[in-house]
């Protein structure tokens, strides 16, 4: 079986090593596709959808459709572009993110893919769901409100850190996050340093950076991606 | 945390203004009442939030002082952790803020609150009486009022990181130093700051001198005044002790800490308002109630601590032979005597290598209770909060400027509605005296800076059985 397949990425050919997902192959290619569950070093469970694509037409999320000989995949389009964006705009609808006030704000992902795809106001209702804060840990934030249920932590806690510290209870709409070993967690847990939103924080670091020094306060998220390929500006 | 509460405060303050009327069985007036609406829910919301958060939550408490919030709130929470005293830089980059802040709100309310009233008299028309008119007939002055209130945006960009709810004061310090471009781009523009604000004590002096009899007529009563001053008694508008004085100038008490707030001042309840009505303890509600801001300030302290408004304060106390002075137009000469003292603290400050210090922050022993006082651009602020071992707030009680002006603008209210309402119509001069009797305090309603200056208002008459006798709406 050869190493390398080739494949089309909105009429692009690109190469990409057998064993990675679309979303990968396509990074590595400096092609950015919008996501917020997915991250390198952890196993993605297709949690968020946003990094839905179409493949040979199907719709898919990107970041668990691994590559294969041939296929063609679309990422920019009207379509898809709404599809993200209604995608983003529920789980805003969802929670409750107060941005103005979120020690997170500048560093969010969810924040950063908003203004990314031009997200200023939200179509679905929001839903001010009551919501925990656990912050009984003498060193870890826990904030459900802004918990997008990414899985991150909990995919970090037992694969990276070998512990059950997080996991998922409830079901549909009552999903959520559950502290169910705070005397395991400890400030250098992966999971810890993991969740795209303010959802799990170190205690006492907030607004130690400086407006302006921020992860997303230069350069739109994804940018970082598209700098390998000169071809791709940056929106 | 329901996003409900927070949006609720904002759209709050935007509404009128509304002042009612009330009549006694003779058809006089009986009392007139200001009616604003308080932050209270506020002080619910934050409850269960991490403290960390709070000096940036508190800012949005109020869209026209968020810098005055946002360092009660990191004063309050040094105590919290422990911290007494934070690093020199810390500190200088605070006071930068601050001065910046007070020095940009009192160029906008006198240029554009204020001076159309000053310019063109309370009964000129208000088609006249607005800031639009001021640009054309005085240029000059609109432009000046506009360069002085950036300065202070900047000044408050470079050291909160934004001109409105930045971050940069943090518990137990600050996120930043000044660097030397910014700092040299401040002192590029120091002497013609300086002088600015040297012309517009001038213009509130010759003002207040030339209607001086309207002055005295008009919405003046002796009252106490309160405020900070440092261990000298000079006035501090960041920090300090508190000072009472009674209506001769002398002191009811002075000296007392931020933790003691509640031993020295106490809050009434009245059933037709949100706001709170706060007295002095030892005298009870009835005499205890006092005003504060610029006019209480300049009245109060021994000295203003810099010379060139040391100057300008003597000039203003001899006025009244060195006793306080209680005309409610007066407080627009005190407020910009206080411009042209941050002006020169400002020079100060940018001639002090701490502020590019590096150490930025400290820590200390949780204590998990803290109390801060701040003289925000409107008057004295205080701010307590109790925080939990997990790092929640418990309890947050917040006295704004703007709750201890209440009392003394319910009364300069009733001192006009007295000499301008005659039987039960509501004339133009009694709207307009109206308007300018409560912008003097400058309180901070969204409502009373709506709109270029002018203030949405509504007015109802009320006869002694609660009946609406007569009502206006205005702006
Ligand atoms: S806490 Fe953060 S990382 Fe964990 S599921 Fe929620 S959003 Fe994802
Ligand atoms: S990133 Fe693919 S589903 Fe979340």
């Amino acid at each position: 079986m050869p190493e390398e397949v080739t494949l089309t990425i909105d009429g692009k050919k690109i190469t990409a090593k057998i064993g990675q997902s679309i979303l990968e192959a396509a990074e590595e290619n400096g092609v950015y596709i919008p996501h917020l569950c997915a991250l390198q070093e952890l196993h993605s469970t297709g949690a968020c959808r946003v990094c839905m694509v179409r493949i040979d037409g199907r719709y898919s999320a990107s970041c668990t459709q691994p590559v294969s000989d041939g296929l063609q995949v679309e990422v920019e389009s009207d379509e898809l572009l709404e599809i993200r964006k209604m995608i983003v705009e529920m789980l805003f609808a969802e929670g409750n993110h107060f941005c103005p006030c979120c020690e997170k704000s500048g560093n969010c992902e969810l924040q950063a893919l908003a203004y990314r795809l031009g997200i200023d106001s939200v179509r679905f209702p929001y839903q001010f769901p009551q919501r925990e804060v656990d912050a009984e840990h003498p060193d870890v934030f826990i904030d459900h409100n802004r918990c997008i249920l990414c899985g991150r932590c909990v995919e970090a806690s037992r694969n990276a850190d070998h512990k059950t510290a997080l996991e998922f209870i409830g079901r549909g709409k009552n999903k959520r996050l559950a502290v169910t070993g705070i005397v395991d967690l400890d400030r250098a847990d992966k999971a810890v340093s993991v969740c795209p939103v303010g959802a799990i924080l170190l205690k006492r670091q907030a607004f130690q950076v400086p407006l302006g020094q921020r992860r997303f306060d230069h350069e739109p998220i994804g940018a970082e991606v598209e700098s390998r390929n000169p071809e791709v500006r940056t929106p | 945390m329901s996003t409900k509460i927070v949006i609720e405060p904002v759209t709050r303050v935007e509404g009128h203004g509304k002042v009612t009327i009330h009549l006694d069985d003779m058809g006089n007036v009986d009392e007139a009442r200001f009616h604003i609406v308080e932050f209270r829910g506020f002080e619910r919301f934050i409850q269960g939030r991490p403290y960390w958060e709070v000096p940036v939550l508190v800012q949005r408490l109020c869209g026209i002082c968020p810098v005055s919030h946002h360092l009660a709130a990191s004063k309050a929470m040094d105590a919290v952790i422990g911290v007494d005293t934070i690093t020199p830089t810390a500190e200088k980059m605070r006071r930068l803020m601050h001065y910046g802040q007070i020095y940009q709100s009192h160029a906008l309310h006198f240029f554009h609150l204020a001076s159309p009233d000053l310019l063109f008299g309370f009964d000129a028309d208000a088609s006249q009486r607005n800031v639009i008119a001021v640009a054309q007939e005085f240029p000059q002055l609109a432009t000046q009022g506009i360069h002085m209130r950036r300065w202070g945006q900047q000044i408050i960009e470079a050291t909160a990181g934004k001109r409105i709810h930045g971050t940069g004061s943090i518990p137990g310090g600050v996120n930043k130093n000044l660097s030397l471009e910014e700092r040299d781009r401040f002192l590029a523009d120091l002497d013609q700051q300086l002088q600015w604000a040297r012309e517009a004590v001038a213009i509130a002096r010759d003002y207040t001198m030339e209607h001086l009899e309207t002055a005295r007529g008009f919405a003046a009563f002796p009252s106490n005044h309160v405020g900070l001053v440092d261990d000298e008694g000079v006035l501090d508008l960041y920090d300090g002790r508190l000072k009472a004085i009674d209506p001769d100038g002398e002191v009811i008490f002075e000296g007392m800490e931020a933790h003691e707030y509640s031993d020295y001042l106490a809050e009434e309840v009245r059933p037709w308002s949100y706001m709170k009505f706060p007295f002095i303890r030892s005298l009870g509600p009835r005499r205890g109630w006092y005003r504060v801001g610029p006019l209480a300030r300049v009245n109060l302290c021994r000295r203003m601590g810099t010379p060139e408004a040391d100057a300008a304060r003597e000039e203003f106390m001899a006025l009244t032979d060195g006793k306080p002075n209680h005309l409610t137009l007066a407080y627009h000469w005190a407020r910009m005597i206080e411009l042209l003292h941050c002006a020169e603290r400002i020079g100060e400050l940018l001639d002090d290598p701490d502020l590019q210090g590096d150490e930025l922050t400290t820590s200390g022993e949780f204590r998990g209770e803290g109390v801060a006082i701040i003289e925000a651009p409107r008057g004295t602020l205080f701010h307590h909060y109790r925080v939990d071992r997990n790092d929640q707030v418990t309890m947050a009680n917040l006295i704004v400027s703007t709750t201890s002006n209440n009392e003394a603008m319910n009364r300069a209210v009733t001192d006009v509605a007295e000499k301008y309402l005659s039987g039960q119509r509501i004339t133009d001069g009694l709207l307009n005296h109206v308007e300018v009797a409560i912008r003097a305090y400058d309180p901070c309603l969204s409502c009373a800076t709506h709109a270029l200056g002018q203030m949405p208002l509504s007015i109802e008459i009320v006869g002694p059985d609660g009946a609406v006798l007569a009502s206006r709406l205005k702006g």
